[in-house]
């Protein structure tokens, strides 16, 4: 509560702007508004009067769903915005569009942007509450934040635990905000990635590796990163069946790990690139519990950043 | 009425890299737009005088390395608004690149940047001309010819766009021998730079921005280095960001290779850490890099290894920084904050001291153009040119970039506090006062050229500006 | 705290209030028939455990009992510092039910309007009742409570505040206290 009350009505660029307080309040809140979707009347008047617009650069039907929902089940008015990339473009456009959306009166503008950044610039042109939906390879911290529950969900606490993030780090704005979230819940990261694909200027203290096999046998937790094909025509891999081969989550990795390791993903998932058909659709996958929880973490983030006031005085009737 | 061809500059401590002057402290009686005489106590009747006690005096400084956007994009900068910010900035002369548009590529450009620039006060314009054709790195400009127009050109270099082509580039330095002239390199190779947009490591790593290699720079240092031993060509460092270039530059000049370099205020005051509130004001190419980055150029610019400091003065419309990082240009403006940055970054720290500093910003850069003492660097004699500026290194300034006579307002030192501050640049004889000089007081009101805040232009000195010509 | 503050209900009077108040809402209801008992966080919920195992000691029937946060309903959303949002658990299905809000005190009426539309969310109740075990006047909604522990009159700047063993971990005790704050 007090820690939460610091930092309210206020935007979330990525996960390091919380303290761990705050992250934990967040996911209690989540606990709570998970209790509302399985209601007959799946809504709460919590955000009512609120207008939340979803402003999209870039298609992303998940993320735009799963805060859609967040937003109809706090009774928060939504609005859906998608400018692809190439049709609203550079400078002006995007002030403007964010100062137009500001005089309609809105209160929260969750954004999605393919440039790293982008979010952090359009809070400084409004007042409005913004969340960051996902900035180029910068951060993606509600995705961090709903990973972070689903796994508490699942294995209690994330103290002490060991968590691999596999894949192309370099590129990668989930592994970016998890990198924080889960170092900052107490776990171990230990990134592993092609040389190619692993980004420069890694924290000293960060620990990685080239070979999955290296991590396989002590981690808890592997959380797999989409592998886009264009990385190949980059020249960054020689070919997505060398990749597969050498970083794939398959029956055979997945049999050499401690029994009860998990296998995590952002979506959406290449399968028979990163992770094998078996291990995608068997026990150990997190994936759809990340999917729900997607949506009571974003309830929560929404409710954090809309809901109460600066220094009200509570006393209830 | 004092005479107002004459004016007695008093008590000021003179520095002067090309007579030996370190801080003797002398009067200077200028007339019409040279120097008449200098020594202890003149008097002389009839005159305009000036107390500059408790301040510096030197030859006038010169930036090899600007870009004033005439011709193309005059809502950025003018030669006439450019050449303003550099007397605002103690800049009495300055090199401007040759990105404009059309870019100077030919002696027709060249010339009429130059005739332009003769016009009305402000600091002189040298050009430096391309290397090829629309700096499209294929065919060789017609060098001669723009070297020997009336273009002042003084230099060759695609900057922004480097050269490629080990090939092109080394017929290039060959070729410019037939007159000894100087190449230039903006060293930068673009498969390793490819999109990057801030200095690769930690920074492009938190930011998530794609990182630009410090590499980039480093290979083509390493590519031009050897071009140039080979060839025996002059060549020279435009504004070098990393500690491997600095030590590269210092084994070959141990070797004995003609080489120059240049840094910028900006990457001896700022590391890529600066960068981290993704502020598009900080977006500059090179990118900023490291502290240990930044401690070698500090290093090589005090032991000589670097030999000038140059702004890469890049004026850029609001409209165009204000967008998201990876949308907007590189570039920073430097003009008018460049000695402020400087003192406080060098002066403070120790790195060097004033009398260092102020050969890095007039010997330093002449001796790396190898420019004809007429155009540049008579320095502080009885006869020379009256090209000077009067600083105080100590004093404090809070930046405003709103008092910039830049058009252009792209610069992160804005609302900082820094040291150093430029009281007065002497043109030809003309006093101009930069906004907030604590001697435009000492003039009265109604002499001033120009209003207040926007830097002023005495009506004293000699005649109307741009009447007469006498130089060379 | 330098406020004064006097004991208007001690642990026998809770004692008594509450057991008077099962016997009532027995009474009422006459029987345990279709009764069930919801708590509003944060005192409402130790209140209603106590009122449902009375009504189990007197009827010998196990009553429905479920918590209720009514964070997410209240008018005041905005004005308040960011709230705390606690699990609402309603383990059984309103519809039909003669459910009874239980609170502790009761004031403005606006808790209480909350806590009825949130229990409309979970499904069509047969009647809603309502006991506090303390009201204290200067209602702004037209509610009245159907049980009622004891009336205290008060002044509007005076506050009136609810200890309970459960939640507070001290002896039951009501105290009002002057001047706000």
């Amino acid at each position: 509560m007090d820690a939460a009350a610091a930092r309210r009505g206020r935007s979330l660029i990525d996960v390091d702007q919380l303290t761990p307080a705050e992250v934990h309040w967040l996911l209690d809140t989540a606990r709570s508004f998970e209790e509302v979707s399985r209601r007959a009347v799946k809504k709460v008047p919590a955000l009512r009067g609120r207008t939340v617009v979803n402003l999209f650069f870039e298609p992303s039907t998940r993320t735009r769903i799963s805060f859609e929902l967040a937003a109809k089940r706090l009774s928060a008015d939504v609005v859906n915005f998608a400018a692809a990339a190439s049709s609203v473009v550079k400078g002006e456009a995007l002030k403007d569009t964010v100062l137009t959306l500001q005089a309609m009166g809105v209160d929260a503008l969750v954004v999605r942007h393919p440039c790293s950044g982008a979010p952090g610039v359009i809070d400084g042109w409004t007042d409005a509450a913004v969340i960051n939906a996902g900035d180029g390879m910068h951060a993606h911290p509600t995705q961090a934040l709903l990973d972070c529950y689903a796994l508490i969900r699942r294995i209690g606490c994330l103290q002490d635990k060991r968590i691999a993030i596999v894949g192309d780090i370099m590129h990668s704005r989930v592994a970016r905000s998890c990198i924080k979230a889960f170092t900052m819940l107490g776990a171990e990261v230990v990134l592993v990635a092609p040389p190619t694909l692993m980004p420069a200027g890694l924290p000293p203290e960060t620990r990685f590796s080239y070979v999955l096999e290296d991590v396989l046998e002590d981690c808890d937790v592997f959380y797999l990163l989409r592998l886009q094909t264009e990385r190949q025509e980059e020249g960054l891999i020689p070919s997505l069946r060398e990749y597969a081969a050498a970083y794939q989550m398959d029956a055979r990795r997945l049999g050499r790990a401690r029994p009860h390791a998990l296998v995590m993903h952002p979506g959406p998932i290449n399968r028979g690139v990163e992770i094998s058909a078996e291990v995608a659709d068997g026990p150990r996958a997190v994936m759809l519990d990340q999917v729900t929880s997607g949506l009571a973490v974003r309830m929560a983030v929404l409710f954090m950043a809309l809901g109460g006031k600066e220094g009200g005085d509570a006393e209830s009737g | 009425m004092p005479n107002r061809d004459r004016i007695l500059l008093r008590g000021a401590k003179l520095i002067c890299p090309f007579s030996g002057l370190r801080g003797e402290t002398l009067d200077i009686l200028i007339s019409g737009k040279r120097i008449a005489e200098i020594g202890e106590g003149i008097e002389c009747a009839e005159v305009f005088a000036l107390d500059l006690s408790g301040l510096y005096l030197s030859p006038g400084w010169l930036d090899m390395h600007v870009h004033l956007r005439e011709p193309g994009r005059e809502d950025e900068e003018t030669l006439a608004s450019g050449r303003l910010a550099a007397l605002s900035g103690g800049f009495t002369a300055v090199c401007c690149m040759p990105n404009t548009d059309p870019p100077v590529d030919c002696a027709a450009v060249a010339e009429e940047i130059a005739a332009r620039a003769s016009e009305g006060t402000g600091a002189d314009v040298f050009c430096v001309g391309a290397i090829t054709v629309g700096r499209k790195g294929g065919r060789m400009v017609e060098m001669d010819r723009m070297r020997s127009s009336a273009g002042r050109v003084v230099a060759f270099s695609d900057d922004g766009c480097c050269v490629q082509d080990a090939g092109v580039m080394r017929r290039a330095l060959e070729y410019a021998r037939r007159f000894d002239g100087l190449i230039i390199d903006h060293c930068e190779d673009h498969a390793l730079s490819s999109g990057g947009q801030v200095r690769e490591g930690p920074c492009s790593f938190r930011l998530g921005l794609r990182g630009y290699p410090s590499m980039a720079e480093e290979v083509m240092v390493a590519r031009d280095l050897l071009l140039a031993e080979h060839t025996g060509s002059r060549i020279h460092l435009a504004h070098l960001s990393s500690a491997r270039s600095v030590e590269m530059l210092r084994a070959a000049r141990e070797r004995g290779v003609r080489v120059t370099a240049e840094v910028t205020p900006h990457h001896l005051f700022f590391t890529d850490e600066d960068v981290d509130g993704l502020d598009p004001r900080f977006k500059v190419n090179p990118p900023l890099g490291s502290r240990e980055d930044r401690e070698a150029l500090r290093r090589a610019l005090a032991d000589g290894v670097i030999d000038a400091v140059a702004t890469d003065h890049a004026p850029h419309s609001l409209e165009e920084k204000e967008v998201e990082f990876e949308r907007a240009p590189f570039g920073m403006i430097g003009l008018e904050s460049a000695f402020s940055a400087c003192c406080t970054a060098l002066l403070e720290s120790g790195s060097l001291d004033v009398f260092a500093l102020v050969e890095r910003l007039t010997a330093g850069p002449a001796r790396a153009l190898g420019l004809d003492p007429r155009l540049y660097g008579e320095g502080i004699k009885k006869g020379a040119r009256a090209d000077l500026v009067a600083f105080d290194p100590e004093a404090e300034r809070v930046v405003d970039a709103d008092d910039f006579l830049s058009f252009s307002r792209n610069c992160p030192f804005d609302g900082m506090r820094l040291k150093g501050k430029v009281e007065l640049t002497v043109k030809d004889g003309k006093l101009f006062f930069p906004p907030g000089s604590r001697l435009s007081g000492s003039i009265g009101e109604a002499r001033m050229g120009r209003g207040r805040a926007c830097g002023s232009v005495a009506d004293i000195g000699c005649g109307a500006p741009g009447a007469d010509a006498d130089d060379v | 705290m330098g406020s004064a503050q006097r004991i208007v209900m001690d642990a026998r009077d809770v004692e008594r209030a509450v057991r008077r108040m099962a016997h009532e809402i027995v009474e009422r209801n006459r029987g345990a028939e279709g009764l069930a008992v919801v708590g509003i966080r944060t005192r409402g919920v130790p209140l209603a455990r106590r009122i449902a195992d009375f009504i189990e000691e007197l009827e010998r029937k196990k009553i429905p009992l479920g918590l209720l946060d009514i964070t997410l309903y209240r008018d005041d959303i905005f004005d308040r510092p960011q709230p705390e949002v606690r699990e609402t658990d309603i383990p059984f299905d309103v519809t039909d039910k003669r459910l009874v809000i239980v609170d502790d005190v009761l004031y403005t009426g606006r808790s209480v309007r909350a806590a009825i539309d949130a229990l409309m969310d979970f499904g069509r109740p047969r009647s809603i009742l309502l006991a506090v075990l303390v009201d204290r006047g200067h209602r702004e909604l037209p509610i009245r409570p159907d049980f009622v522990g004891k009336n205290i009159p008060t002044a509007r700047s005076e506050k009136v505040k609810v200890r309970l063993r459960e939640t507070d971990g001290c002896e039951d005790q009501v105290v009002i206290m002057e001047g706000g704050l």
